[in-house]
Order: structure tokens, then sequence, then C-alpha cells
């Protein structure tokens, strides 16, 4: 039985509030230990917390170990292709304002194939919260080198030791002008849900630079941000001020671990608001006959 | 009547000659606005009885460059932009230089005396007229100042007017349509500019040449017609089927197609993106289509090879998408704005893996328009990407075609959110029909869309029978559609000597190939295909009628001697009496030399001719 939401309005009745169960879906295949699960507990634990409509949830992915991600929650959802997402869920945020899509990805996705994606989503500020989980390695694949692996990192495709520069994530992020950039690691729940939470209510572009770890082939990689093995978690400074451009690009250059937490936040006017003002007085489908008229208008013009 | 003043040439005539199809082909440099002059007679023959197609070469230089504007009108059903052009006007040396062959014997040459010197000789020889005008003095002259000898085009047009006794209320409406919303200035310059070519004495041209306007028979009732290029057509088509997203990154010659959407769909309440790059235009319009929203990517060759990837993701997350490719000049980069027929390859098979996908061609400008339409709804019922192509020769050509009928044409594709029971996205039951997110599925179970194989809910699966299952399934809906498809129509005779197959814009020039023979007394046939993949039924037995099939088309014979159609009709039905005729010049073809191509390829293998013995298994 299909009803189409004009007949019948969706919320039309109360509901129960979303729960753990309702987004369970398939089992992760991420190997245990992965970083990967924390990132998913703490998105099921988002969903809850925010209780959006379920339908109007979408979960979206590239390709690679974290990208697996929207088999394991109960959304809507999309694996696409290698380094494409974000014009993908662009095209879904502009056709359907009505819907939240909020896009997970890994390092290579994000700053390699898709790495043009990245600057261009973050310059035409499209309503769209993105989380990046870098783990500083390609795992799917078995070990070869990211675009975030530091140099030294021995892998498949570097066995002597990576040569060459790894991308600054968050510095990459500010400069291409993404209006919402936050940093954060899987290894602690609580800052990574806060940090979520943030740019899920952001009105733009949003970014969350997760680390999260890879245990089999990149293993404590991360270990010099978390306190319980004796790195630090150093949070951004009380007095940062997240609306200063030149401040954020400051934190970007602090040594590893760095610091955790928002580092730049602005509003600008979207892509979708900006998209939708473009016509004085548009038709819309649900009158066809002004459709109809509109055309033939254009039409007639060409007499 | 012999003419009584003496032209340069001093060709003379003995009888007038009257005209009711006329073609008249200007040569000048890009920046002279003989396009625009050009495009607006043939919207004026578009508002009159008559026929009009045009043809036109641009540079692919930024500015400046050789560039001409042909039109064709006429009564009766014009087909073709025309091979012999019967006025050849000419700005420059270089324009008479090139574009004399082109100017068939007898006819008129009008050339600005300020920078064409004409070989009179030549002219004499073939009873060429020549009429000198000094153009650019003239128009400096009315309009004052070097500055406006922009105004020369149309100087150019108040003389053809006069040449062919157009109706000059009619030339000075347009002309406020088109300049009336710039300056005042502007207008009244373009005013004073066409009645000085208007009234300027040509002497008399006219009477040996006189074009009769056609008029309606009695009890005929006017058409109201539409006058657009094909890339304009495609652009209103796309928004008559329901497109109200798309994405694209500018390539020629596709690109007006997205400025002029760009510029209508917010009136609809749509958007068309430019994005970053090819990748992200079809990116971008899957995600759209994935959210309901009816949407399109478009290209020319080197933009549909980088969407090839995602086309392969269309195909197997069933997503329904058009993706438009204007066809140019390749590979590479190579002839940007010169027409070929040469992605039919690609448009097949473009992506990774067992993809099949809907393949459409169009073969005219109006075809632009209502192809288009069937396109978006093919990819709509059977959740599929159809790849519609187009070529720069029906892109930029300008033809007046009957106003569609709105009231049945305009399609709303779109899908709205639903509340569902249960849903599976690929269901082995039936064909898929992509469900937008934002529908509530009341079992809980919500749909993943997918480009790994996956069972029926999307959920990915390496199991060899789900493969096999789903791959049979993505296959079979094009089956289903092919048993839906028209039978192509033959022009001429149903079986017989000679079938011609065309696809794409070669329509008009195979259609009056063939009736420029018959006038001669030779019967050909000729069929005309829309539908590329999955092709449409009937053709097997068609082609088993002749005793030879020539695909006509403007792309290279493969190393087998076949041109791209005539290699997939030939693995598709394995008869060996099909063949092919090709060009790579980068040039649509023309009459004449479609005809002596015929006559050649005929003569060359007479005795190959026939089809093969029915064999015993084959069964209608």
């Amino acid at each position: 039985m299909v009803h189409t939401v004009n007949d019948t309005p969706m919320c039309a009745e109360p509901r129960p509030p979303l729960t753990r169960a309702d987004l369970k879906a398939d089992r992760p295949t991420w190997c245990p230990g992965c970083g990967d699960f924390s990132v998913l507990a703490i998105y099921h634990k988002l969903l809850e917390k925010k209780n959006l409509p379920q339908e109007s949830i979408v979960t979206l992915s590239g390709i690679g170990c974290s990208s697996r991600f929207p088999y394991f929650v109960n959304t809507h959802s999309v694996h696409f292709i290698h380094g494409r997402i974000l014009p993908f869920a662009t095209g879904l945020s502009l056709s359907r304002p009505d819907l939240h899509p909020i896009v997970f990805i890994g390092d290579g996705d994000a700053y390699s194939i898709g790495g043009n994606h990245f600057d261009h989503c973050a310059r035409k500020n499209v309503r769209l919260m993105v989380v990046v989980m870098d783990n500083q390695v390609y795992g799917l694949t078995k070990k070869q080198t990211s675009p975030t692996s530091p140099v030294g990192f021995k892998s498949k495709t570097d066995p002597w030791g990576s040569k060459v520069a790894p991308i600054n994530p968050t510095k990459k992020l500010v400069s291409s002008g993404a209006t919402f950039v936050a940093r954060t690691a899987a290894s602690n729940p609580n800052h990574m849900l806060e940090m979520m939470e943030a740019a899920l209510e952001h009105d733009g572009f949003s970014v969350v630079e997760c680390f999260s770890e890879c245990v089999q082939f990149n293993p404590g990689s991360f270990d010099a941000a978390v306190p319980r093995k004796g790195g630090s978690y150093p949070p951004v400074p009380a007095d940062h001020d997240i609306t200063d451009e030149e401040e954020a690009y400051a934190l970007t250059r602090e040594p590893f671990p760095g610091y955790f937490g928002i580092y730049y936040k602005v509003d600008r006017p979207t892509l979708n608001e900006t998209e939708t003002g473009l016509a004085a007085d548009p038709v819309s489908d649900s009158d066809p006959d002004a459709v109809r008229s509109r055309l033939e208008a254009s039409l007639r013009r060409l007499t | 009547m012999t003419s009584s003043r003496e032209n340069p040439a001093g060709t003379a005539y003995t009888a007038p000659e009257t005209l009711n199809d006329a073609v008249i082909r200007i040569a000048g440099n890009s920046q002279d606005g003989i396009q625009s002059v050009g495009a607006m007679l043939a919207r004026l023959a578009g508002r009159s009885e008559m026929e009009v197609m045009t043809y036109m070469t641009i540079p692919a230089t930024i500015s400046g460059g050789p560039s001409i504007f042909q039109v064709h009108m006429g009564s009766g059903r014009v087909l073709s932009a025309g091979d012999a052009a019967d006025i050849l006007v000419a700005f420059y040396q270089h324009s008479y230089d090139d574009h004399l062959e082109s100017l068939r014997d007898g006819g008129v040459l009008l050339y600005d005396s300020t920078n064409v010197e004409p070989d009179l000789d030549v002219l004499r020889e073939r009873r060429i007229t020549p009429v000198p005008v000094p153009m650019t003095s003239l128009t400096i002259e009315i309009l004052g100042g070097t500055g406006k000898k922009k105004g020369k085009n149309i100087f150019l047009l108040g003389l053809i007017a006069q040449t062919f006794r157009l109706d000059m209320d009619k030339i000075r409406r347009l002309l406020a349509e088109v300049f009336g919303h710039k300056d005042e200035s502007v207008l009244r310059n373009a005013l004073l500019a066409l009645e000085g070519g208007y009234a300027y004495s040509i002497g008399d041209m006219l009477s040996f040449f006189t074009f009769e306007e056609p008029r309606l028979a009695e009890g005929e009732a006017a058409v109201t017609k539409v006058t657009m290029t094909g890339n304009q057509a495609l652009a209103y088509g796309a928004i008559a089927a329901g497109i109200r997203f798309g994405a694209a990154y500018p390539i020629t010659p596709w690109t007006e197609v997205m400025e002029q959407l760009r510029c209508d769909l917010p009136g609809y309440r749509g958007s068309f993106i430019q994005t970053e790059d090819e990748l992200a235009g079809i990116a971008a319009a899957l995600g759209a289509a994935y959210g309901g929203v009816p949407a399109m990517t478009g290209s020319s060759g080197p933009g549909l090879a980088l969407k090839s990837e995602a086309i392969s993701f269309a195909v197997m997350a069933e997503i329904p998408l058009l993706i438009v490719d204007v066809q140019r000049g390749g590979p590479s980069t190579g002839l940007p704005t010169n027409v070929e027929q040469s992605d039919l390859n690609l448009a097949l098979h473009a992506g990774h893996g067992d993809a099949p996908r809907v393949v459409l061609a169009a073969a005219n400008v109006e075809d632009c328009f209502h192809l288009v339409i069937e396109a978006v709804r093919i990819a709509h019922e059977y959740s599929v990407p159809v790849i519609f192509l187009s070529d720069q020769a029906i892109a930029t050509r300008i033809e007046a075609f009957p106003f569609p009928d709105l009231t049945s044409v305009v399609r709303f594709p779109g899908a709205m959110p639903v509340i569902a029971d249960s849903y599976k996205p690929y269901s082995l039951d039936r064909i898929t029909r992509h469900l937008p997110p934002g529908s509530r599925i009341l079992d809980g179970k919500y749909p993943n869309v997918t480009g790994l194989e996956h069972d029926e809910s999307g959920h990915p699966s390496a199991n060899s029978k789900v493969h096999m299952a789903m791959t049979a399934k993505r296959r079979t809906k094009l089956e289903v559609l092919a048993e839906t498809l028209p039978c192509p129509e033959v022009r001429g005779p149903e079986s017989g000597e000679l079938l011609l197959v065309g696809w794409g814009s070669t329509m008009g020039v195979i259609r009056e190939a063939v009736d420029r023979a018959a006038a001669k007394g030779a019967c050909y046939s000729a069929v005309h295909l829309r539908y590329l993949n999955p092709l449409p039924p009937g053709l097997e037995e068609l082609f088993r009628h002749f005793e030879r099939v020539l695909v006509v088309e403007m792309n290279d014979r493969d190393t087998n001697g076949c041109g791209q159609l005539a290699r997939v009709l030939r693995a598709q039905y394995a008869l060996p009496h099909v063949g092919g005729i090709t060009k790579t010049d980068g040039l649509s073809f023309r009459i004449g030399e479609l005809l002596s191509r015929i006559e050649e390829t005929v003569d060359s293998r007479p005795s190959a001719a026939g089809p093969p013995a029915e064999p015993a298994n084959f069964s209608h």
C-alpha cells in the first residue's frame, strides 16, 4: 500500500522517538578495534538525540572502509562511486531541501580522488554536513599511502617510507571557503558527538575532520592524541575567535596532534539560498497549467 | 528578356527565373553578425508559410575567423540546408575565394565591392550575375562614424529583403523584438541600416530573379511555427519533459543547452548548475535524480567520456537520468566546431562492466524538442540512464517546426515521496521504479541505493546467483522496452535494390537524395533510426527485403570497413549485405555528394549484393 505524501500528511500522527533499534542495520564489516565503530555509534547517538524524521535522513558515502557506513545505519542511503559523493550530495541538497543529507567519507575520497569537489563545495557553501574519517592510510585496498599519510609512512606503495608532504586538511578546508571546520577524533566519543551536533546545526558546508584509527594497517597512528596512551587531546583555546580566518590558520599550523574543536565557523549565503532566488515568479509543477503557460510564453517569443 | 543594364561580368539572361525555393549563403567573418542576420531570415521564413533550414560554420577561435551562414527557405518540404547556393553574399575577398564553388552556375554573387574583387571571366563562364554593393562604406555613410560598420549585416538584410521581396513590416517588427530591449539608438540605427539596404538600387537583378513566397492552398489552415536552433529546442524539450535539475560543465557545442536551461529552469522552481568538472556534473544530476527530481547532464564527446564511470553507476543503481551528448569531431579535442557522428560507440558502451542503457538520436531540430521528452519518459519508466545524441549540425542550425501542442506533450515524471508498507529498491519481480528519499517505509527497513552488486533490498552481495539475476534484470528491462518501440517508417518501397539507413542529422539529406534519385528514375528506400539501443523491432526483416543496405554516417569506417552504426547492425543481425557510406571531413553530407557516393558504392561491388538465404531456424 502506497500513499503519496500529499494525500497523507506524514507527521500527522505523533511518533515515538527514534531509537537505536530503529537505526540498527547490517552488522558492520570493519576489523575489530577499528575507529569507525566509534564514529558509527556516535552517528546513531546523534540521530537519536536530534530525533529527525527517519525518512528525512539520507546517509551518503563514497568508496573505502569508512564508506561502508550507509549499510550499517537504517536510513535512506547511497553508496556512490569513489570521489564523487560531494557533487552527488550537492544535487540532492539543492533539489530536496526537506532532507538531511549527511556524508561519511575517508581521506582518500575527501582529499585525493575527490579533492577538487571538496574545494568547490566549500567555495559554493552547499548546505551539507561531511564527516571525514581520516585514518591516514588506504585500508580497503590493504595499505597504500594516503594523502594524509605522514612523511616516512611505510606502505605497499612507499616501502621506503613516504617522501611527500601530506595534505593539511583543516588548512585546506579553511582556505577553500568551508564555513564550518572542526577537528575531532574517534577516540573521544563525547567530543565527536559535540562536533557532529554543531556541524549538523550549521547552515552551510560543514566539515568534521575526524581521526579514526586503522588498527590493521596504521596502528598507533593517533596515540599522540589519546591521553590514556600517553598522548594529549588539547582543546581549541577558549579565547579562539572561530569567525577569524587568520586565527583559524594559526590553529592549522600547530604540530601533530594539534588542537581539537571548532576551528572556523562563519555565516555566508548557501548555494541552496542563492539558487532559489533566481526567478521572480517561478511556477510550480503542482500547477501544470501554469507550467504550460510559462513554456508557451517562451516558445511564442520564437515564432 | 535580356538584361539591358550591363553588370560587371556582362552576363546576359534570356529568361527570368522564378524560384520557390532559395538557398542564400552569407560568407564573412565571425564578428560580422552574419549569424544574427541569418537567424532573422530564418525566423522571418518561419513566420510566413515557408519552410526553412539553416547551416552555419563558426571558427574554433575566440574572435574572428571565417564564418558562414546558409539559409534554405522555400515552399514544400525543406529537408536539408541545401547544396548549391542561389545567392552568395561575400563580405571579403577570402569569402569570395572560399565559397564561389558553393554558388550554383547561373546564381547571383552579391559582394561588398569595398573589399572584394571577383574574377569576371569565371563569373561569365558560369553565368553568374555579379552585384557589387559597397556595403561597408554605405553602412558607414548611413549610420555615420566608422564604429558603426557593424550595422552592415542589417544593411544586407535590407538588400535581401529587396531581392526576395520579403515583407518589410514583418522585418521591422522582428528588429523591434530583437533590439527593442536595448538602448533606443540601437533599434533606430538598425532600422536605418535596413531601410538603406532595402532602398539601395541593385539594378535589374529582380527582372530575372524573382522569389515567390509560398501561399496557402485553399482550405489549408495556417500553422504557427517556432523557429530555433537544435540546442534551444533541446533545452525547451527538456523543460517540457519535466526536467527540473541539471548540472554540467561548458563544452562546445553543448554549452548553449546549459546556458538556456540555467536561465529558464529557475522559472520552474528548478535549477541548472555549472559544476567544477564533468564528473561533478553527472554526479550532481544523479543526486537530484535520486531525490526524485527529473534531472539531466550533458556534454560533448570528451565530456561524455569523463562521465562514463557514473553512467555505469546509474545503470547499476537503476537511477533515471537524461545524458545529452552534442557530438563534435573527435577523437580527443578533435574538431570542436565541426560535425561528426563518431560518439555512437561511446554512447552505447561508455562505462565498465555490463551496463545496458538506452541511446536515442535526434534527426533534426524538431526531434530535439519531442524526442527528448520521449527520452525522459523512458528514463523514468525503466529507471535507466538514457543517452540522447545530437550533433554540431543540429545544435547550431535553425529550423521552423509546428508549435508543439503543449497540452499533450508536457510531462511531469517527478517522483514524490510516499508512505509505503515496505519497499525493495531492486525487486526481481518487476522493473525498478525509483522511490525517492523522504518516503516513509512503515516496516522500518530503509533502502540502500548502491553501486555494489546488491540483493533486492540493496544490501551488498557477491553471491553468483544474485549477480546473475541482477545482471539479467538490468538487461531484461531494455528487452521489454524494445518490444514497445515503433518500427521505423520506410521512405520509398519496402523492398528493392537499395535501402539507405541513417541516424542523427543526416535525415534531411538522405531523404532529399532519395527524392532526387527517384526523379531520375532510381528507386532507393530510406529508413532513419531514432532508437539506437535497444534497436526497434522489424529491422532484420526489413533489411532482408533489400539487395543491399547502406548505412550513411559521418564517422570513419573501422578496420573491418564499417561505420559505427553499420558495425552494430551487422553484429546484431549478422547480415553481410549491410555496408556503409562514411566520411570524416567534419561537414554535413551534401545531396549531390551522397548520391555520387551511393553510385560509387553500388557500382564497386555489384556481385556482393543480395541478402543471405534465411537460415532454417529463423522464425518471425
